[in-house]
């Protein structure tokens, strides 16, 4: 991967909040990053993690009210995406950003055939003719490993397992060769051999298309088998990020260290008891001025309860760069190098 | 043919022969019987008293269709299933109501499992309401008792399900299975709706209880990692069969049939170097539909070893290790005589049958 290339996508600052009945929930902090070409990004946190608010807000997909963006930047090619009107938006959302979802039954229309979903796309942002949106259709289904493409394209959605809707779903997303394809949880609702057919499939479509990817999930297996880098969200905020090795090998933050202490092992030492990490996941109903995790933490202190942690680089270079968390303890147990 | 022998051994706690369970359909307009989708076709297995035996399997597999049938709360279309020495699949509706404190089940949402009109208090209380005379302030005790077993604040009693977290509901939903002092209970996927940071504090839950109240559970599962901490023998199942049943870590360390190998190898582990260099079985294609499950091997469809017998005949499951269960004409002990179908086989709960001297597989 090009490691210094220029991002394709660069989130600076980002500010989500739901206004409901019963106040405001912060759902996203100060979420910054970036993803570089051809680079694929994992995002992982728990649900209310802030990880598909965050994604979903990218491409004005959350409906406001409730929601409301307070604040930051999304520059796609140097361009804020949040500055946006409805109608310049649509051009991006599916033209140079595509999305896969997690239910591919319930983002796929039942009424409309395969064939007149996957051309839809192809008719609005490339301007293509029925024969040509055809043809592209054909293409891409056979791309996305669906057999006798040509006739299926009549079909209805119910007429797919969830394994081939789900292949379905990534042709449309990967109709108009975006640059930037975000996967919200793509293989969640599927089986675990459905699931190895579809990571199978998305590494091969990297090598031979070359698009950055950033793929949501709450599975540390998942994300170990394919990232690049790796971005773990709590409590509406990125507490640590780094290369993907770096990350499961050396982890900093005391919740990704609990997160992945409590999953069992597949083989090797069985333990008797399962690590646990007590108490619930936050809602934020205002702005953190303090650590969100420290209620369930090991390792916090007086300042962890008073001052939320900034990220900090733990290896020299500059924050989002290499590997960082944002973490009081982290980075006073060893000093920071810079 | 089964039951007429008299078991050399204690019967283990459950005891399930050939359980079939068919769901008829009917099509035109007269609703004529064309057919049935077959969720459970010959399953087979016991459960020792203490045990935890692990049911995997995907989605459609018919896992969960077995834990009700093992309940009845589906009516079995053959097999027996017998709890503590009583055939449940035969019973009388008033034998069986009298049954039920014995057996009870923790479903896989605990939000759509409990009633959102009820108290806290009202839903663990509902089991003792119908099968005990208790007084109230002894029902109120119990239920006090139950919610500090499981680990809510008795303070909650008199609060609905929407207030509590979903790790919060789904131990109302032990503490109402626990009410009756069960010695067996179901588990279908009860971690599956929680978040992984919530999944261990209600393993940590079940396992307590099983070791202070000494209980029997079927694990009903599709996380294999899960699976390996908290049973003691997994059953795998693919398409209403079950495909291999074996001690733990003998399935965990070598799987025997190909479709346990491919399942074991399509699970992601959290080791980025190991995902790195390990080499996965893809399996081809899908699951083909129970209604119409293809002749022969039920796997033969997408198994990556098939031979022409497999499209053939079907396997039976029968004991090709010591304790270990496989339906597959590949695995084959090489003394092959001894089939639990023909001799009465026990599916290796608290036996230790004869070991096996050539006990290696082609």
């Amino acid at each position: 991967m090009p490691d210094r290339a220029a991002p394709v996508l660069d989130v600076r600052d980002l500010q989500v909040v739901f206004r409901t009945r019963g106040g405001e929930v912060h759902a996203v902090n100060s979420v910054s990053f970036h993803l570089r070409p051809g680079e694929l990004l994992g995002v992982v946190g728990e649900s209310g993690s802030g990880k598909s608010v965050t994604m979903m807000s990218l491409l004005g997909l959350l409906p406001s009210p409730p929601a409301e963006i307070r604040g930051g930047e999304v520059l796609l090619g140097g361009r804020d995406l949040l500055k946006l009107d409805a109608e310049s938006l649509r051009a991006v959302r599916g033209r140079r950003i595509g999305f896969v979802f997690q239910d591919p039954m319930t983002s796929l229309n039942p009424v409309f055939t395969i064939g007149n979903q996957i051309m839809e796309p192809l008719r609005a942002h490339m301007g293509m003719d029925r024969a040509r949106a055809t043809e592209r259709a054909v293409e891409l289904l056979e791309l996305v490993g669906i057999p006798d493409a040509r006739r299926r394209l009549g079909d209805y959605p119910h007429q797919f397992s969830g394994g081939m809707r789900q292949r379905v779903m990534i042709a449309i997303a990967l109709a108009c060769d975006p640059e930037v394809l975000i996967a919200d949880e793509p293989t969640t609702a599927l089986d675990v051999t459905i699931q190895a057919q579809i990571i199978e499939l998305v590494k091969d479509l990297r090598e031979k298309l070359g698009m950055a990817i950033i793929w949501i999930t709450h599975d540390l297996g998942v994300i170990a088998g394919i990232a690049d880098r790796v971005m773990v969200m709590y409590g509406g905020q990125v507490v640590e990020q780094g290369p993907v090795r770096a990350l499961f090998a050396d982890p900093r933050h005391p919740y990704t260290r609990a997160l992945l202490q409590t999953i069992p092992a597949l083989r090797g030492q069985r333990d008797r008891r399962l690590r646990v990490i007590e108490g619930q996941p936050p809602i934020l109903s205002a702005s953190p001025s303090a650590c969100s995790f420290c209620p369930r933490c090991g390792h916090a202190s007086n300042r962890c309860r008073v001052e939320n942690p900034q990220r900090l680089p733990h290896d020299g270079l500059p924050t989002g760069q290499g590997h960082d968390s944002a973490c009081h303890w982290a980075h006073s147990a060893e000093p920071a190098h810079a | 043919m089964l039951d007429a022998r008299p078991s050399p051994l204690v019967e283990p706690l459950v005891r399930v022969r050939d359980l079939k369970i068919y769901f008829p359909i009917h099509t035109g307009l007269l609703r004529r019987h064309t057919g049935d989708v077959k969720a459970v076709d010959g399953v087979s297995f016991d459960i020792a008293a203490g045990e935890t035996l692990g049911l995997v399997g995907e989605s459609g597999c018919g896992k969960s269709t077995v834990g009700r049938a093992v309940l009845r709360l589906y009516e079995p279309t053959a097999g027996s299933v017998r709890i503590g020495g009583e055939d449940i699949a035969t019973l009388s509706p008033e034998r069986l109501r009298r049954k039920r404190p014995e057996m009870q089940m923790v479903f896989q949402d605990p939000q759509a499992s409990l009633n959102p009109r009820m108290t806290v208090a009202a839903i663990i209380a509902e089991p003792l309401e119908e099968h005990t005379d208790w007084s109230r302030a002894r029902k109120q005790e119990r239920v006090h008792e139950l919610m500090d077993a499981v680990g809510l604040n008795r303070a909650f009693a008199n609060r609905y399900p929407h207030a509590f977290s979903g790790g919060q509901r789904q131990r109302i939903g032990i503490a109402r299975a626990l009410a009756l002092n069960p010695k067996f209970i179901v588990c279908d996927e009860p971690i599956a709706a929680l978040d992984v940071s919530i999944q261990a504090q209600v393993v940590n839950l079940l396992e307590d209880l099983q070791e202070k109240l000494g209980l029997t559970y079927l694990f009903i599962s599709h996380d294999l990692s899960m699976v390996r901490h908290i049973a003691t023998r997994v059953a795998v199942m693919y398409l209403g069969r079950i495909a291999e049943l074996s001690p733990r870590d003998d399935l965990y360390a070598r799987p025997l049939h190909p479709y346990a190998k491919a399942l074991l190898s399509a699970v992601p582990e959290p080791d980025p170097m190991r995902e790195s260099t390990r080499r996965r079985i893809i399996l081809q294609g899908d699951v083909p539909s129970p209604a119409n499950p293809p002749r022969g091997c039920n796997f033969c469809t997408r198994c990556p070893e098939v031979q022409p017998q497999c499209h053939e005949v079907k396997p039976e499951l029968a004991e090709v290790l010591p304790g270990r269960f496989v339906a597959c004409h590949l695995v084959r002990p090489l003394s092959d005589f001894k089939t639990a179908g023909s001799t009465g086989g026990t599916f290796g709960a608290g036996t230790v049958p004869e070991p096996n001297q050539q006990g290696e597989t082609r």
